[in-house]
């Protein structure tokens, strides 16, 4: 499986994007390689062989262009990068790139077409290789959909496969030596006489040589870094206060700005009044935004003050401005005209759910949520008569620069976007509201540096939350088995929502409506799922997991509650359910890792969840104790199929950090509107999960695929349903909605 | 004008009286590893020491300053010498986003000083006080345990 043309032939260089890509734009257009962005700007004596990487006497810089947003994204790249090109940890710097079509991300097309990821059908193949396609004659650099590693994998080893081998012909020309006869080690050339030659000694030689192809890679058994535990590039600079983030960035010249727009989250500002403001200490301005106002001051306290003191008039909101009118609206959303699209339909649902007998009818909701990252949203922009500078983190760099690049009237060309550190994301870093608004203020200060940090009170104003969803779903039970499902979910659609923000219309059908429901591995005799669109709600964004996060709970629990009324164990009867080997494994491992079966004591519960997601299936078992103080949650056990575990130590913490975030959120949570404004300001209303509730977590991670998966988000659908479930097996007490703490108390 | 001490060394700065000690320090004194969570002491990310006690920054005004001693992440240890708690967040890999370790660290510094032997209670109770939104809480407790460890016996 490890030569080149195998690896190709899975999807990387080419693929099945020429296969339908063909006919798209021209097999042409789709195999062409996008140009090397680094060529720009290369120094004295640097070379570049491919956009991932940069030689010069000063050092090697391996590029990272998927964003950090805390998930390791930098680390991982730098190794795989790395492992081929022999380089050990510490021989290398690292940067995010410039903004560039090059790298495209490969493997995003996956989520966006109606197959499951179990199917590999011609049709499904080309079908993920036309999405493919779109996505690179877009150039779209996007971090996301767990997609990293995925994009990632094959396409560094080879860039670093690559380089190292024509540092090897660089050195076969200099030293007259055999190509054949030349190994490489730590960042050396070793000669057959025993000479070490530093790459970095052979950049001047390397520049006059085209890049060699290698024609190989390595085995599996001779990786040094892949599947061990590898140290974080940036664990020493987080755990000592070094690590610069965005919101840290200081500059010559620069002011400090905050700012106040309606958070009627799209309504218009009607009127304001500045005059306290503009004479509050430290103060210079207050300027006028599309629909608010921004206080530019000497440093960031004295804008936030000065910003609270203006006296400002909203307009109405763009959707219903109360809580119970965007339940109703859901609730009338189950009509043919709302239909987004039926994405399952076998057996007779009709049939199986007529005439007489029990048919289970279930209702289950899922609010609004905060993404709510930790360093609240900022950016710094300094707008030129020729350049625009923008330090931000941004999951779609190329997005930002031509939403910049629109606004000011400047080519893309001249809009550079130097992509920062950032205090998580979890999808809040897909918006364009922070550069938006600091490109509006920049273009009124033409020349200075302008940082704007967006107070907390504000990004939860205009923290574009989760979608919120309904579930409506009748099941029964037949011969003490499950036979019929019939799914139906309301929900706005979080794409077309974000991408009407950057004057985008997005692709029809949602995939993520009903993601992590319809691709189910369950084969009832009989399914439906039905997703419908929901209009005149709250403007919504992609939160980790996306759709899988309201569709896993909704699946899940209603599986659980028919295994219930069937009276039969969970893990067994969805064992027997399950039609997909590897995903039948992640169920088997994860009832041996729990000890499922086993006894638990009085006032416990054990509860269960299996959803995929971005390709990964993830099983979860939550243990409960019900307490006098409420429900305390013991221990959670997850099992994930990801194909391969890169970084075994940053699969671990990212398998953890998601289930919290699943748990936590499942439990404390909800975004709701009064006047059409969110009534959450701050983290007193909004907590997700603190460490005294975390229940242990134990993680493994299967690697039976032959496709390599992203683990940042799947572990999160699986999550609250499985605390659902354990909480109905503890006390009898079915929770539909979430979060859980309006109907029980946690410990 | 206040005047106080910051990691061991004089500063004296001038600033409205009830600008908070978190702002003083990010944007009148240049040390950024103190960060702005939500200004309502309801994070944490903001945690100094203000006269050896781990408090929040942002409720601090500058009109408390005088004469204090404070001391900043930055001032607990650096990349080359870090505190043991340092170490401990370095050797279990805690961070994801690291945004709120710097608090994080400085709540347990504080913390284990006085409570050099803490139970799994007392951990769960005081670091609870400081919100994680990526969810390093096992690593936390983890990292906790073996700070305590190495802080009773230096090597």
């Amino acid at each position: 499986m490890s030569t080149l043309a195998k690896l190709t032939r899975r999807g990387f260089l080419i693929g099945s994007a020429t296969i339908a890509g063909g006919v798209a734009f021209g097999i042409y257009t789709v195999k062409k390689p996008h140009a090397n962005p680094l060529l720009d700007g290369l120094g004295e004596g640097e070379v570049s062989f491919n956009p991932w990487i940069k030689i010069g006497s000063d050092g090697i810089v391996l590029i990272t262009p998927h964003t950090d947003l805390g998930q390791g994204a930098r680390s991982v790249q730098a190794a795989l990068l790395a492992e081929e090109l022999d380089l050990e940890f510490g021989q290398f710097r690292t940067e995010p790139g410039p903004p560039s079509a090059a790298y495209w991300n490969t493997a995003s097309g996956g989520e966006g077409v109606p197959f499951t990821s179990h199917d590999r059908s011609l049709l499904a193949e080309s079908m993920r290789g036309l999405v493919g396609s779109v996505i690179k004659v877009m150039g779209l650099q996007v971090t996301g959909g767990s997609s990293t590693v995925p994009d990632s994998f094959e396409k560094l080893l080879i860039a670093g496969a690559s380089a190292r081998e024509t540092l090897k012909a660089a050195a076969a020309r200099k030293f007259a030596v055999a190509h054949a006869d030349l190994h490489t080690s730590d960042g050396n050339v070793l000669l057959p006489d025993g000479r070490q030659i530093a790459y970095v000694d052979l950049a001047a030689e390397a520049a006059s040589i085209e890049p060699v192809r290698p024609k190989t890679l390595r085995e599996p058994h001779r990786w040094r870094l892949i599947g061990k535990p590898m140290p974080r590039l940036d664990i020493v600079a987080k755990s000592t206060g070094t690590q610069v983030y965005g919101i840290d960035l200081r500059m010559e010249g620069m002011v400090h700005a905050s700012l106040r727009t309606n958070p009627r989250q799209g309504g218009p500002m009607l009127r304001h009044d500045s005059s306290q403001a503009e004479s509050m200490p430290g103060v210079s301005r207050v300027l006028e935004l599309s629909n608010g106002i921004a206080v530019i001051a000497d440093n960031t306290w004295n804008a936030i003050q000065a910003a609270r003191a203006v006296e400002i008039e909203w307009g109405p909101a763009p959707y219903h401005p109360e809580m119970a009118e965007h339940w109703r609206e859901l609730g009338e959303s189950f009509v043919e005209a709302r239909l987004d699209k039926e994405w399952r339909n076998d057996g007779d649902i009709a049939a199986a759910l007529g005439g007489t007998g029990d048919v289970l009818e279930l209702e289950y909701r899922a609010p609004y949520l905060a993404h709510a990252p930790l360093e609240p949203i900022s950016a710094v922009v300094q707008v030129s008569e020729q350049r625009v500078d923008l330090w931000v983190s941004h999951q779609i760099p190329r997005f930002a620069q031509d939403l910049v690049s629109r606004m000011t009237g400047l080519p893309v060309e001249q809009v550079h976007l130097h992509n920062q550190y950032c205090g998580g994301s979890f999808g809040h870093r897909l918006e364009f509201e922070n550069i938006r608004y600091a490109t509006e203020i920049a273009m009124q200060l033409r020349g200075t540096p302008v940082k704007l940090t967006f107070s907390r009170e504000e990004d939860f104003a205009h923290d574009f939350p989760r979608q919120i969803a309904l579930c409506r779903a009748r099941g029964r039970v037949r011969d003490g088995k499950l036979d019929a499902l019939d799914l139906q979910i309301a929900a706005p659609s979080v794409i077309t929502s974000q991408f009407s923000r950057i004057d985008m219309s997005a692709p029809s059908p949602d995939s993520q409506l009903a993601a992590g429901v319809w691709n189910t591995a369950y084969a009832l005799p009989h399914m439906r799922v039905r997703a419908y669109r929901a209009p005149n709600l709250a403007p919504v964004s992609s939160w980790r997991s996306v759709g899988a996060s309201t569709g896993g709970f909704f699946l899940e629990s209603a599986i659980d509650e028919m295994i219930v009324a069937a009276g039969l164990d969970p893990m067994s009867e969805r064992l027997r359910l399950c039609s997909e080997p590897l995903t039948r494994k992640v169920l088997e491992a994860v009832a041996e890792l729990s000890g499922w079966g086993s006894k638990l004591g009085p006032n416990r519960g054990r509860g269960l969840a299996l959803v995929e997601s971005f390709g990964v299936p993830t099983a979860e078992v939550v243990e409960v104790t019900w307490t006098d103080r409420g429900i305390r949650i013991d221990k959670v056990y997850v099992v994930a199929e990801v194909g391969r575990v890169v970084d075994p130590v940053n699969f671990d913490n990212q398998v953890k950090g998601a289930v919290v975030w699943g748990l936590g959120h499942a439990m404390n949570c909800e975004i709701t509107y009064a006047d059409g404004i969110a009534q959450q300001t701050n983290y007193h209303a909004f907590e997700g999960m603190r460490l005294y509730q975390c229940p242990e977590i134990v993680v493994r991670g299967l690697e039976n695929g032959d496709r390599i998966r992203g683990i940042g988000e799947p572990p999160v659908p699986p999550a609250a349903p499985a605390l659902a479930n354990a909480i109905f097996a503890a006390t009898g007490m079915r929770l539909r909605e979430m979060p859980f703490h309006k109907f029980i108390d946690f410990a | 004008m206040v005047s106080f001490k910051l990691n061991g060394a004089a500063v004296q700065v001038e600033v409205p009286e009830r600008m908070p000690l978190l702002w003083v320090l990010r944007d009148e004194l240049g040390l950024t590893g103190t960060k702005y969570g939500c200004g309502i002491a309801q994070c944490g990310a903001c945690t100094v020491f203000y006269n050896g006690q781990a408090v929040r920054s942002c409720q601090i005004p500058a009109s408390m300053l005088d004469g204090a001693e404070i001391t900043t992440i930055e001032g607990l240890g650096t990349p080359e010498q870090p505190h043991p708690a340092q170490a401990a967040w370095i050797e279990h890999q805690v961070a994801q986003c690291g945004y709120c370790q710097s608090g994080q660290i400085m709540a347990a510094a504080g913390f284990l000083a006085m409570y050099p032997n803490p139970s799994d209670e007392q951990i769960d109770q005081v670091m609870s006080g400081n919100l994680c939104r990526c969810g390093t809480y096992p690593r936390i407790r983890e990292a906790v345990k073996s700070a305590a460890v190495k802080l009773r016996e230096p090597s």
